[in-house]
């Protein structure tokens, strides 16, 4: 290390220790707080029509036999809510093009998705609102649905919005260098390939729900939701419902699940804050799962067809590809349908040196539920291009996959840098992290057994995926685009008379540890026992303003934050004990809840009597000491879009080839997610992305008919990774902090679902080749795997 | 997603229930273990004006050994007391080997052989496994009593020859000749799932005589393969294997009708292969 | 209106009697009528196994049994769980292993696992993974999860 020394270079109580978060005891007593689980006074349940028909007019809606039925106190359709409500459009300027129509929570005149929502009950419980919705009659006229992507822009195919001259929403090229030059050399050898990645959803086990209650005397909402982004949340719902946003009040308490489904704007939760402000009663509003499945975003939904260049000495001359991706009728709000593709441009190849790039992608309106941003956007499709053409390159030209790595990967050396599409990279390990994947892996080893394995009939194959990862992202992320998304994070800490410190955080809490990891950081640079550290976050009311859980943002952006004010706390309260005790703060240090010498140790005073002196016995304080017991930091990141990890993965596959099953029977997953601040929490967000990748590899997909009909919107036809099936998974790091914060901590919650499917289908590819056989369709279900090997 | 309304009635005796069954002006529907029916009902594709729960019925649960060598199998006997007996291990040992692969452990605990027989999923194992042992199932309605022959109850997509009012009360499992021999072979994308594929066999002695070879999860029911059968008994396993073009596959969202006829083969000699 | 039927039964000890639709499922119940929220509802179809409660010593999925065929039953919850200290090391070892994470599916996940524990289950991790695959984890990837079961079982975690 270059530098001055910092707070890390001796070893910390907490941070980078693997202390077990405190939320573990709570939920383990079945005491956590869910959507579901809260009940209020009146309260009221909402359940909605649903249109049947994934594209047409609405010519009628019969609701009064619902209206009917005993315990049923409101119905509202389309045109009903529509004078309440200010449409929204999920565009932003900085995606320069992107289009999309005006969305109201209830379809109006057309409905343009199976599972739109049409209609929506109020009642008594859920099972009666459920009742009433089966009586309502809607009348559509059918109009054609557009439902393959690939024919989306045809002059022939219909187009969605009649406002629009074609079905095309957003379309970007990157083009760098002379790519046709390159592939034009005589001394390259050129692979082409045609990816298709299936629509994936997902399947939170807590499926999207909200409490909302309105108080007609103070004219106050408060939503409380299953969902990542309070702040965001209670802008849409200001400016929607036309409330003075401090009127506003959006809580998370437990989230079970999120991964980037909970972090959009849906009409079903829209109307249910809507009826709640119509009726002054509490409403609730959970989705079920066949909602779920019809209603959460889906992701992915990508054709690419990719080629490559490279030399004899496995050079990477150019990289080239077209994507296509289909996104729904609507770009979801705020964050719109466009950001995965752009992150596919911007990924694709960004671990490499390369000189020459294009990159173009177009993303297309169809007749199925929406698309938008998902954990690791973008990610699995950029980095599954790149390493699958550049495996399948490295056996055209006979190279180890894992030399035409280290002859391609941008040197460890070399950082500040950036990609071929421009992105600004620093303090990346791409080669350290593949040597050590390599060395933790066996790779040597495994490759002769393979070998021999080969003889008996036993097809095993090896996949690497090299991968940088989006992390804590700055404004130029949505801000900049005019989105109500915070990039900013805020802290405040206080010392109570106790002794004890209470945190409130902007970021919240998902199950990912972000309280834990607060409290580890408040403990450590503050100076008090964690047991003495309570967090409140997801309380739009009570914490600081910011952005909440999204792209890996909550220990980098978050974590800094609260490193911050924790300093700010402790210099403050420094200055209130060298007063008491008549020394100066720099001769005084904090350490386990009392104030010590700095030099020796020796303890002074007690916070708790510190802060009892400062609270109660104010009149002991000389009059001129204006003591403050509570700091409050915000961080954002500057300079940088956003602050890049990387990492290198590996899987071991042994693929059946008379059934098409593929085992993955080992993981590896080397990650560099800068200062790692609890290596437990760090290596189960890692696996647990790593086993949602293999889902999406070999199993998950949206399935749907050419009507535009989900066929498998159960949880027993949509297959989710079970344990049974999965391998367990080694875990290594490389830790190279960033600069761009004291904290020095990247995030990590993308990594395994970004990297994984990529590492999988190249081992699959490995598995399959002495076969003559290839795939590049995810997921590899057994039936596409005896395709490709000519079986059926 | 919750059931629709319905009337309950848990009768405490055969008799009642079957009373029950038989009044021509209620949709009645009977529940056993419910680890099929519930789901359909919260899905609101079963809505019975009438549920006639039959879980009071003791008389309809048990595993009892006959005098022949046989085994009588209570309708209402659960999987999870099926893979507790030794005597199923015994009598019907291709039970025991499919018991596992059938869903996972809380489900067991509720779902009953008799539910599943009267279900006739095409993609369960229990009657692909009343095939191959040549049960008899045990019915009876408010008026008779009946045992219809396995390979005559399965007839279609969830269809079976029971009558309006009949119930299944139990399952004869004669008594296997000496040296008969079972093996039960499915493949499935994750544990517990209903299969692509599966195939359950049996033959006598080394020569494989009198073979029976049952499918589930490949066409709208489970059913025999007599082609495969004879080519089976005349030691032909190739031939076996080819006569499976007799089945009329059934594509489902795993598979599709050649994918099924391709997993049927590979599953055959799978499972020729335990014997 | 919905046909109800009055039902007797015993939840983490406590017994009581209670009018119920008979259309209601015994997971609802247990949630809206008892406040007992730590069962989870995830699918309402029997395959996610987030709402596994133990009904007369015996793991069962919540929502695919109607109340009213709980009348005389015996039913231990997560929140009966902690109560009596049953499970004690599994909730021990899912700390220390981090083997949850948003905490919806724990609830089910720690009455099958204890359900293998306590009927002398082995630390076999392929035997683990097999008793556990009805119960969905997005969270983890479950590894996490058949470490705190053997944890428990080879004698590693104190109570």
């Amino acid at each position: 290390m270059s530098g001055p020394l910092t707070m890390f270079d001796t070893p910390r109580a907490y941070i980078g220790q693997p202390v077990p978060r405190a939320d573990t005891k709570r939920l383990l007593q079945g005491r956590g707080k869910f959507i579901d689980d809260i009940q209020l006074p009146r309260m009221l349940h909402a359940a909605f029509v649903r249109s049947p028909v994934a594209h047409g007019t609405i010519t009628g809606i019969d609701v009064e036999e619902a209206r009917a039925l005993p315990g049923v106190i409101a119905v509202y359709t389309g045109a009903d809510i529509a004078p309440h409500v200010e449409p929204y459009v999920g565009v932003l300027s900085h995606l320069a093009g992107l289009r999309s129509a005006p969305q109201m929570p209830l379809a109006v005149d057309v409905t343009r998705w199976i599972g739109e929502p049409l209609v929506m009950i109020i009642a008594q419980s859920r099972a009666v609102a459920e009742d009433a919705a089966a009586l309502v009659m809607v009348d559509i006229d059918p109009l054609d649905a557009v439902t393959d992507m690939e024919t989306a822009l045809d002059p022939a195919t219909p187009v969605i919005h009649a406002e629009m001259d074609s079905n095309l929403a957003w379309e970007r090229t990157v083009d760098v260098g002379d790519v046709d030059a390159a592939f034009a050399r005589d001394d390259v050898t050129v692979v082409e390939r045609r990816f298709r990645f299936g629509r994936h959803t997902g399947v939170t086990l807590e499926t999207r729900g909200a409490v909302a209650a309105f108080d007609p005397s103070e004219d106050e909402l408060t939503f409380w939701y299953s969902g990542q982004a309070p702040h965001m949340m209670q802008f849409i719902f200001a400016k929607h419902l036309g409330l003075p946003e401090e009127n506003v009040r959006v809580v998370s308490q437990d989230v079970g699940g999120s991964f980037g489904i909970k972090i959009h704007t849906y009409g079903d939760e829209i109307a249910t804050a809507l009826a709640a402000k119509l009726l002054g009663r509490p409403v609730k509003f959970v989705a079920d799962r066949m909602e779920s499945f019809l209603s959460d975003i889906h992701a992915r939904d990508h054709v690419v067809d990719g080629r490559i260049a490279v030399d004899a000495d496995g050079r990477i001359a150019a990289l080239a590809f077209d994507d296509i991706t289909g996104i729904g009728p609507f770009s979801m709000y705020p964050r719109t349908s466009a950001i995965e593709a752009n992150q596919v441009l911007n990924l694709t190849g960004a671990p490499y040196v390369m000189e020459n790039y294009r990159a173009n992608a177009k993303v297309v309106f169809q007749n199925k539920n929406l698309m938008c941003q998902y954990r690791a956007v973008g990610h699995p499709i950029a980095m599954a291009v790149a390493d699958g053409l550049l495996e399948d390159a490295a056996h055209e030209i006979g190279m180890d996959v894992v030399e035409i790595r280290r002859r391609n990967l941008i040197p460890d050396d070399a950082y500040p840098t950036q990609s071929a599409s421009g992105m600004k990279l620093d303090d990346l390990s791409h080669h350290k992290s593949l040597e050590t994947l390599v060395d933790a892996m066996d790779y040597e080893a495994r490759r002769a057994e393979h070998a021999k394995l080969r003889e008996e009939g036993i097809y095993r194959g090896l996949g690497l995926i090299s991968m940088v990862e989006v992390t804590n992202p700055s404004p130029m992320f949505y801000g900049i685009g005019g989105a109500p998304i915070a990039s900013q994070d805020g802290a405040t800490i206080r010392l109570d008379a106790g002794g004890g410190v209470h945190v409130s955080s902007s970021v919240t809490e998902q199950g990912q540890g972000t309280n834990a990891i607060l409290a580890q950081i408040a403990a450590d640079v503050f100076g008090v026992p964690i047991e003495r550290v309570k967090v409140t976050t997801g309380d739009t009311r009570t914490t600081p303003y910011g952005g909440g859980t999204w792209a890996s943002r909550g220990a980098g952006i978050g974590g800094e934050a609260c490193l911050q004010a924790a300093q700010a706390l402790r210099d403050q309260v420094l200055e209130v004990a060298a007063v008491i005790l008549q020394s100066e703060p720099g001769k005084l240090d904090i350490k386990a809840g009392a104030v010590v010498d700095a030099e020796g140790g020796a303890e002074r005073m007690r916070l708790s009597d510190l802060a009892r002196t400062v609270y109660y016995r104010g009149n002991e304080l000389p009059s001129d000491l204006k003591p403050e017991l509570i700091a409050t930091r915000h961080y954002r990141v500057t300079d940088f879009p956003f602050v890049f990890t990387n990492g290198a993965m590996a899987a071991e596959v042994e693929v059946d080839p008379e059934t098409g099953f593929v085992q993955v029977l080992n993981f590896w997953a080397v990650e560099d997610c800068g200062r790692v601040i609890n290596p437990v929490l760090v290596d189960e967000q890692v696996r647990g992305g790593v086993v949602q990748g293999i889902g999406g590899a070999l199993y998950e997909e949206c399935v749907y008919d050419a009507e535009g009909q989900l066929q498998n919107a159960t949880m027993a036809d949509y297959l989710v990774p079970m344990a049974f099936e999965m391998p367990d998974i080694v875990v290594k790091h490389v830790e190279t902090p960033t600069k761009t914060s004291v904290l020095g901590a990247k995030g990590a919650g993308e990594a395994g679902t970004g990297g994984a499917p990529g590492a999988v289908m190249n081992a699959v590819n490995d598995a399959l080749r002495p076969l003559g056989a290839a795939i590049h369709q995810m997921p590899m279900t057994p039936e596409r795997v005896l395709r490709a090997l000519g079986k059926v | 997603m919750k059931a629709a309304d319905f009337a309950y009635e848990k009768p405490d005796s055969l008799d009642a229930a079957l009373a029950l069954l038989a009044d021509p002006d209620r949709d009645a529907s009977p529940i056993a273990g419910g680890q099929s029916l519930v789901p359909m009902m919260n899905f609101r594709m079963a809505m019975p004006e009438l549920l006639v729960d039959l879980n009071g019925l003791d008389e309809l649960r048990g595993i009892s050994a006959d005098a022949g060598g046989g085994l009588r199998i209570g309708a209402m006997t659960r999987y999870s007391a099926l893979e507790a007996s030794d005597l199923v291990t015994e009598r019907a040992p291709i039970i025991a080997m499919a018991l596992p692969h059938i869903a996972h452990a809380a489900i067991r605990n509720r779902g009953t052989i008799g539910g599943s027989v009267s279900l006739a999923d095409p993609a369960a194992e229990m009657p692909a496994l009343m095939l191959v042992l040549d049960a008899e199932i045990e019915v009876q309605s408010a008026k008779a009593q009946r045992r219809i022959k396995a390979d005559e109850f399965f007839t279609g997509l969830y269809e079976t020859a029971l009558d309006e009012g009949e119930l299944v009360t139990a399952i004869h499992v004669p008594a296997a000749p000496s040296g008969r021999r079972f093996a039960f072979y499915e493949l499935a994308r994750r544990h517990g799932d209903y299969a692509m594929a599966g195939v359950a066999i049996a033959g006598t002695g080394d020569a494989l005589e009198d073979p029976r070879i049952a499918f589930f999860s490949v066409s709208d029911r489970a059913l025999r393969a007599r082609g495969a059968e004879a080519a089976l008994a005349a030691g032909d396993v190739e031939g076996a294997i080819a006569a499976l073009d007799e089945i009329d596959f059934a594509g489902d969202l795993n598979a599709d009708a050649k994918t099924k006829r391709h997993l049927a083969g590979v599953v055959l000699k799978r499972a020729l292969g335990r014997l | 209106m919905s046909d109800t039927r009055t039902i007797r039964l015993t939840v983490n000890g406590e017994t009581g009697s209670y009018t119920v639709p008979v259309r209601q499922n015994l997971v609802d119940f247990i949630r809206n009528d008892l406040g007992l929220t730590g069962s989870h509802v995830g699918c309402e179809h029997g395959v996610c196994g987030a709402c596994s409660i133990e009904v007369d010593g015996d793991i069962v999925r919540g929502c695919l049994m109607f109340a009213v065929q709980a009348d005389g039953a015996e039913i231990t919850t997560i929140e009966g769980l902690a109560e009596s200290d049953r499970g004690a090391a599994l909730r021990s070892a899912f700390s220390a292993r981090n083997a949850l994470q948003c905490g919806y599916c724990t609830p089910g996940m720690l009455a099958t696992a204890l359900d293998y524990v306590e009927a002398g289950g082995a630390a076999d991790r392929a035997a683990i993974r097999a008793h556990l695959s009805g119960n969905y984890c997005r969270c983890t990837g479950y590894q996490s999860i058949v470490d705190a079961v053997c944890d428990v079982i080879e004698g590693r975690v104190e109570a």
